[in-house]
């Protein structure tokens, strides 16, 4: 089976720009300074014909994989090969077979008309205007975005926006499709149509390829083929969503709602807790935790914590492991 | 890969200048505010100079063949700064705002060639330009009553092709070079402005800058490179023939032509040098992209 993307021990260092220019960068720690590994020796394989998600935290280097693979960024060290051929050497061909959506992404001009604005892109890649015309006509039905197609782009919302830049990803015809995080700020029906239409596009169509950045678990979960957990520059795990989740059956997953608690540095010290995280409901009073046990023992210990600290449990529930409980154990916080 | 693609390269790159170009065409002129705008304002900047040669040389006595050739020498100027304007601040620093609105990535990442994307720019600044200064040439004509003699029509058409070129070849290579700058382009600009502007000659014949001293020469020698400066007087000599017995010319109409021409050839190729090693260098940077998703 041929390879859409392969990337062997590809790794991306960003140095620090002189000092006028310095923009803040957004680790938690005010990691701002000095260089930083974007990209720590990865390697990759996505199969042609797969659909493929990167799942990891904010500064985790996903948009700078898509963006090396895009051939808008070059590797520091390492390879990465599109369709066979190396972003650094051979970029022009795969230019030819690639497009790539981001989400929140502004593009073209506001006083054309979404369909104009979509066909002056087909024009970049060599589009027939009569092939164009009637594949954007076309996308624009299925995006619901038909009322608008002679709208002008800046009267736009920024849901429909981005339902332009979708069709603009497609309508180039692409065999590998680069989309990060298109679901960024979507309604949940948009979403289901991007989620839908990305889906039966690789499935009903022979030799299509998406790689896929989202923060949502769930869109991680229902639409991947496989999927690879990266945080800081590395991946740490590469699988389909089942079996991902299968390897955390030996552990135990519980989920607490609590009062607020002062401290929840004690948790990781006891045993057989493998790792939590906590969400606290913006102003609502109650706070969740999750916690993937080796020991489902240490559960006691995990109540005791909380009553000691004088809080109150309001819930308790031992559950199947999703997703995020393997993004939790594995990278150490949660997503969303 | 299953799919093989063939794309033509020649029509890929057609399709692309034709694609780039279209937003400046149809866009730029679809609010209709633009012909007071860019149009009729500047007759304002041309008017101050009309009523100082008005003055000079409709006073009792003056000969007023001077009157016409100095206003319709000022009305040419005017309009052809127009170009000029458009080239330092739109062409320039477009790369650099394609960039702050995201729309960099996108055409970097088309399997186009960069000169598709330049020479789309330009020819969509050169088409929304012209409309611009026609009505700015043809409300000056009327308004100011000058008397324009195209007895070479061709050489004329000729030149002012080679100067747009030229001139669209510099803003294209610009604008290669403030890709990399920030908002300094715009102070790099501002900068240029004034002091291109004089020495282009848009008001007054480029040769009384000699007049001025010593250093006059030596302005005029860098004033050469500049492609409005040359265009600009070829144009005046070819319309105004005989203006004043010839003395304030630069050049010669051939020679001044033959600069021009390989203007273009130099701009262009300096365009695309510069803007192929400032994208391997924005790409090794990371500065493509000024959004950071
Ligand atoms: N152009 C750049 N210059 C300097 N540092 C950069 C640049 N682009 C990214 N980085 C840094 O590289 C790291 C990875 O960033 P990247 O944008 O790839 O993360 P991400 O996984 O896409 O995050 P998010 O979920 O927030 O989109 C971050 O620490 C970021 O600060
Ligand atoms: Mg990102």
């Amino acid at each position: 089976m041929d390879l859409a993307v392969e990337t062997q021990q590809l790794t991306r260092v960003f140095t620090q720009r002189r000092k006028i220019f310095r923009r803040r960068r957004n680790g938690e720690n005010g990691e701002s300074e000095g260089p930083v590994t974007a990209l720590d020796h990865v390697d990759l394989q996505i199969r042609d014909g797969e659909l493929f998600g990167l799942l990891g935290p904010n500064g985790a280097g996903k948009t700078t994989l898509i963006k090396i693979l895009a051939t808008l960024l070059l590797p520091t060290s390492g390879i990465a090969k599109v369709a066979g051929h190396d972003v650094t050497k051979d970029p022009l061909p795969i230019r030819l077979k690639i497009n790539m959506v981001s989400g929140g992404e502004s593009s073209g001009y506001g006083l054309l008309t979404t369909r104009e604005n979509v066909w002056m892109f087909s024009q970049f890649y060599g589009v027939s205007s009569k092939t164009a015309k009637a594949r954007i006509d076309k996308l624009l039905h299925t995006f619901g975005l038909w009322e608008k197609r002679n709208a002008k782009v800046r009267n736009l919302s920024s849901g429909q926006r981005q339902k332009m830049n979708m069709i603009r990803g497609f309508v180039t015809d692409p065999d590998i499709l680069f989309l990060d995080e298109p679901t960024l700020g979507l309604d949940v029906n948009a979403s289901r149509v991007i989620r839908d239409y990305v889906k039966s596009w690789v499935k009903t169509t022979a030799g299509k390829t998406v790689l896929l950045t989202t923060h949502y678990m769930m869109e991680a979960d229902e639409l991947c083929d496989r999927l690879a957990i990266i945080d800081h520059g590395k991946i740490l795990a590469v699988d389909t969503p089942e079996n991902l989740k299968r390897r955390l059956k030996k552990e135990t997953t519980f989920r607490l709602e609590v009062d607020p608690l002062k401290d929840t540095s004690r948790f990781k010290t006891i045993p057989g807790v493998k790792n939590f995280s906590l969400k606290s409901d913006g102003g609502a009073s109650l706070e969740k935790l999750t916690f993937i046990l080796e020991d489902e023992a240490a559960v006691s210990d995990i109540v005791s914590e909380v009553v000691r600290q004088g809080s109150k449990i309001h819930h308790l529930q031992k559950t199947e492991p999703t997703l995020e409980d393997v993004f939790i154990s594995m990278v150490g916080r949660s997503l969303e | 890969m299953t799919s093989t693609r063939s794309v033509n390269p020649l029509a890929l790159n057609l399709r692309a200048v034709v694609g780039r170009a279209y937003p400046r065409i149809i866009g730029a002129n679809r609010e209709p505010s633009w012909v007071f705008f860019d149009a009729i304002l500047p007759l304002l900047g041309i008017a101050a100079y009309v009523f100082i040669y008005e003055g000079f040389f409709r006073a009792p006595g003056a000969d007023r063949t001077f009157a016409n050739a100095m206003i319709g020498f000022v009305v040419l100027g005017g309009t052809m700064t127009a170009f000029w304007m458009n080239v330092l601040w739109s062409m320039a620093s477009q790369l650099y705002w394609e960039k702050e609105m995201g729309n960099l990535q996108l055409y970097m990442m088309a399997p186009m060639s960069r000169m598709a994307l330049l020479g789309g720019m330009a020819l969509g600044g050169m088409f929304m330009t012209s409309t611009r200064a026609i009505v700015t040439l043809v409300a000056g004509v009327f308004v100011f009553g000058v008397h324009f003699d195209l007895a070479n029509p061709l050489m004329i058409l000729a030149v002012f092709f080679a100067t747009l070129v030229a001139l669209y070849g510099m803003g294209m290579m610009l604008a290669s070079l403030y890709l990399l700058y920030g908002r300094e382009a715009w102070h790099m600009s501002a900068l240029l402005e004034e002091p291109i502007f004089l020495v282009s000659g848009f008001y007054f014949p480029i040769r009384a800058i000699e007049g001025v001293g010593a250093w006059g020469r030596a302005v005029l020698f860098g004033a050469a490179i500049i492609p409005a400066t040359l265009g600009l007087d070829a144009l005046r000599q070819l319309i105004f023939p005989g203006f004043f017995g010839g003395k304030f010319w630069l050049l010669s109409v051939e020679l001044e032509f033959a600069i021009l021409v390989v203007l273009c050839v130099v701009f262009l190729v300096l365009a695309r040098v510069s803007l192929g090693y400032l994208e391997m260098l924005a790409k090794r940077e990371g500065r493509l992209t000024s959004r950071h998703q």
